[in-house]
């Protein structure tokens, strides 16, 4: 119903050159002012938060969507810092917002100081929803300028903003925003993986070279299942860091958001192989996905930290706490 | 959309968390005191002393119905089960083959006779089998069978020769699959699956075929004009071709397609304690992040197979993957750890090594072919 929803939304108000926009770094309003209309940015919370009290299967839906159709705007940001926000008890966000962890701020004299780095969208987001030791500040827009631009794989912004804020929210931390916003694009990864693989599926089934379709080729095929084997490892992935979410459990965050990184990484190299020259164009749609995949990837903590806390673990559980560690995952 | 669904599995009940400690409990008394080294054979040991107690303790045939000797138990009981063994390295090859698929096979297919008499018997620990599919000129290519059984009174005469058939040196049966009509060019139609007792039908010669670890794993069958009774045949004469496919999907859909080489992951472990190395951490954690999700959507495929979906598809994207799971571990140790592998040293990690390296060609072979696989998945997403 939501998917629903939220399909129709998109097919009807973000096309390419929406998408031409977002990729020179122009903030869609009238796209966004839809999005709130519809109450998406709520739509991870409880019905007793405000919210739309979705399944998990619900929301892990409504999530790949998002990333199958490439949004160009940090609705999951936003609907990952309201769900930490909701969490801490501290006031829902009033627009577009976004999640951070940053240990390295100051509080001193009751004001918040420092540098968040690599916000997307950051200078045009109302509040952000910022972890800092075992605490959670709500820093509105009027507590921050912009510090440096920055972009991301795709061309959208990712600029660090210079916080100076007299802090007047606050709240014990919920949960860490490295793991929500890691799950979240767990979700987007396994969705843009999705129509990667639908691209590729229909390009190689159009092509003809040498007298017959591209996918009517052995190696071709081939090639097609390792990508659909790398779009059910995403999907597991993200539902696997959702459940770990829910319950707290941040080595599960990181297994599955690390297989989720992953797998954007191998898909992306298939489907554009797969397309030939055509996929390393601005021309063909899958270009929207290569890029968005490249960028999540490695957001929210990257790679290497996700890899060394979850070895670690696995490290320290031993020859023979391995296998139960496993097994608690 | 494309996406080829894995349903959630469910979260495990508290019988089934109470199922996994009681059974790591039973196979730490019985088998706590095996060597890393043999622990690595993982599925290819083989004692029948282990799987009458696993018969004993109520651990095989546990989702059959009872009248044959089961135990009622759910998909996911049986995958703990399953699942744990492996981890374990347990020597479960006296029982493997016989309760993963030639059990379930009767169970589906078999007469009230069959199933009474070997079921039970199964489920007991106590009866082995083998499996009867491929052949000198047919392997992937199963449809190809040339092996013949020819109906003579209440007799089947068979002749032909199958290969690879794991442990039919010491099993009691095999399901094989042969043609009963037609030829090789009829494909599909005019084959048969029959039950054959491996030590007591005249005609029959067993020869091993030495793997290159030097191992004795692998027999070729030579049947000639040996005598199987008519009684014995699986299911209907003639749709030998549909029953070898669902005995098929039993024998892809498990855990040990990406457990193999599990022993070498402890191994590696162990001799990383102490070392505060970011590298080899990250790639451990990689490894381990790989695992979790591969477990995840082969419980997804326990789950299917509990409603009685057709798990095929998410079957061979669980082996494909797993395959490739399994079988890198061992450059992924090899960059972390200098050690020169040696199949006969005592050293636990050398001797592991040394066994995964042997064993590793194998894992994507056995049970179909990465090809095999690959073609299955791209059919299923609409390419052929």
């Amino acid at each position: 119903m939501l998917a629903e929803m939220i399909q129709r939304l998109f097919e009807r108000s973000l096309g390419d050159s929406e998408q031409a926009q977002a990729r020179e770094g122009q903030w869609l309003p009238g796209l966004w002012a839809e999005i709130e209309e519809m109450g998406l940015p709520l739509a991870l919370l409880s019905e007793e938060q405000g919210g739309f009290g979705l399944s998990a299967a619900e929301q892990g839906e409504a999530l790949r969507l998002l990333g199958q159709l490439a949004v160009p705007l940090p609705v999951i940001e936003t609907m990952g810092a309201n769900r930490l926000l909701a969490s801490a008890g501290l006031e829902l966000a009033d627009g577009p917002a976004g999640l951070a962890r940053a240990d390295h701020l100051v509080l001193q004299g009751g004001r918040l100081t420092g540098t968040v780095e690599r916000v997307a969208w950051g200078e045009h987001l109302a509040c952000l929803a910022i972890a800092v030791g075992d605490r959670l500040y709500r820093v509105p827009a009027t507590g921050w300028t912009l510090a440096e631009a920055g972009s991301a794989m795709n061309f959208q912004p990712r600029p660090a903003l210079a916080i100076d804020w007299a802090v007047d929210a606050s709240a014990p931390l919920p949960h860490c925003p490295l793991a929500e916003g890691a799950t979240l694009r767990a979700f987007q990864i396994a969705g843009a993986l999705e129509a990667a693989l639908d691209m590729t599926l229909e390009h190689t089934a159009t092509r003809v070279q040498f007298g017959k379709p591209l996918q009517k080729n052995q190696v071709v095929q081939h090639e097609l299942a390792k990508l659909a084997g790398e779009l059910a490892c995403a999907t597991a992935a993200a539902d696997l860091a959702g459940e770990a979410l829910t319950r707290g459990d941040v080595l599960g965050v990181a297994a599955g958001s690390l297989r989720a990184r992953e797998a954007a990484g191998n898909g992306a190299a298939i489907a554009t192989q797969m397309h030939g020259a055509i996929g390393f164009t601005r021309e063909h749609r899958l270009h929207l996905y290569t890029t968005a995949l490249w960028t999540w990837r490695d957001e929210f903590g990257g790679q290497v930290h996700w890899a060394t806390l979850l070895g670690r673990a696995a490290r320290d559980a031993g020859e023979a706490g391995y296998w139960p560690m496993v097994t608690a995952l | 959309m494309t996406n080829i669904p894995f349903p959630a599995p469910p979260a495990d009940s508290a019988e089934v968390l109470a199922l996994r400690t009681e059974f790591r409990a039973f196979l730490d008394k019985l088998l706590g005191h095996r060597s890393p080294r043999l622990r690595s054979d993982n599925w290819y040991g083989f004692s029948r002393e282990f799987s009458r107690a696993m018969g004993q303790a109520g651990y095989l045939g546990m989702t059959w119905p009872k009248q044959y000797g089961g135990h009622e138990r759910t998909a996911f009981e049986r995958y703990v089960v399953v699942e744990e063994s492996l981890a374990y390295g347990a020597p479960v090859g006296a029982h493997w083959i016989a309760d993963r698929q030639s059990g379930p096979s009767i169970l589906k297919f078999g007469t009230e006779e069959q199933k009474q008499t070997i079921l039970p018997r199964i489920a007991a620990g106590e009866l082995a089998f083998g499996i009867g599919m491929s052949e000198p000129d047919s392997g992937s290519d199963l449809a190809a069978t040339r092996t013949r059984a020819v109906r003579d009174g209440d007799l089947y005469r068979v002749t032909g020769t199958k290969v690879w058939t794991s442990f039919a040196h010491e099993a009691d049966y095999l399901i094989l699959f042969c043609r009963t009509s037609g030829t090789p060019a009829d494909r599909h139609q005019g084959t048969s699956q029959l039950l054959v007792d491996l030590r007591n039908t005249p005609g029959l010669t067993i020869k091993p075929i030495i793997d290159l670890a030097g191992q004795h794993h692998f027999n070729e069958l030579h049947f000639e004009d040996a005598a199987v009774p008519a009684t014995n045949l699986l299911g209907a004469e003639g749709d030998g071709w549909n029953q070898v496919m669902s005995e098929l999907a039993f024998e892809r859909s498990g855990p040990e397609r990406f457990l193999s080489s599990i022993e070498l992951m402890y191994q590696l472990i162990a001799v990383l304690q102490g070392r505060e190395d970011e590298a080899a951490l990250a790639t451990i954690g990689r490894l381990t992040a790989q695992l979790a999700v591969l477990r995840r959507l082969s419980r997804s495929v326990a789950a299917m197979l509990q409603t009685r979906e057709n798990a095929g598809l998410q079957a061979a994207i669980v082996k494909d993957v797993g395959a490739v799971w399994e079988q890198t571990l061992p450059d992924f140790a090899r960059q972390l750890v200098d050690a020169e592998p040696d199949p006969r040293t005592a050293a636990a990690y050398a001797g592991v090594l040394a066994n995964i390296v042997h064993n590793a060609p194998s894992w994507s072979l056995r049970g179909g072919t990465r090809e095999i696989l690959r073609g299955i998945i791209a059919r299923g997403l609409g390419t052929r």
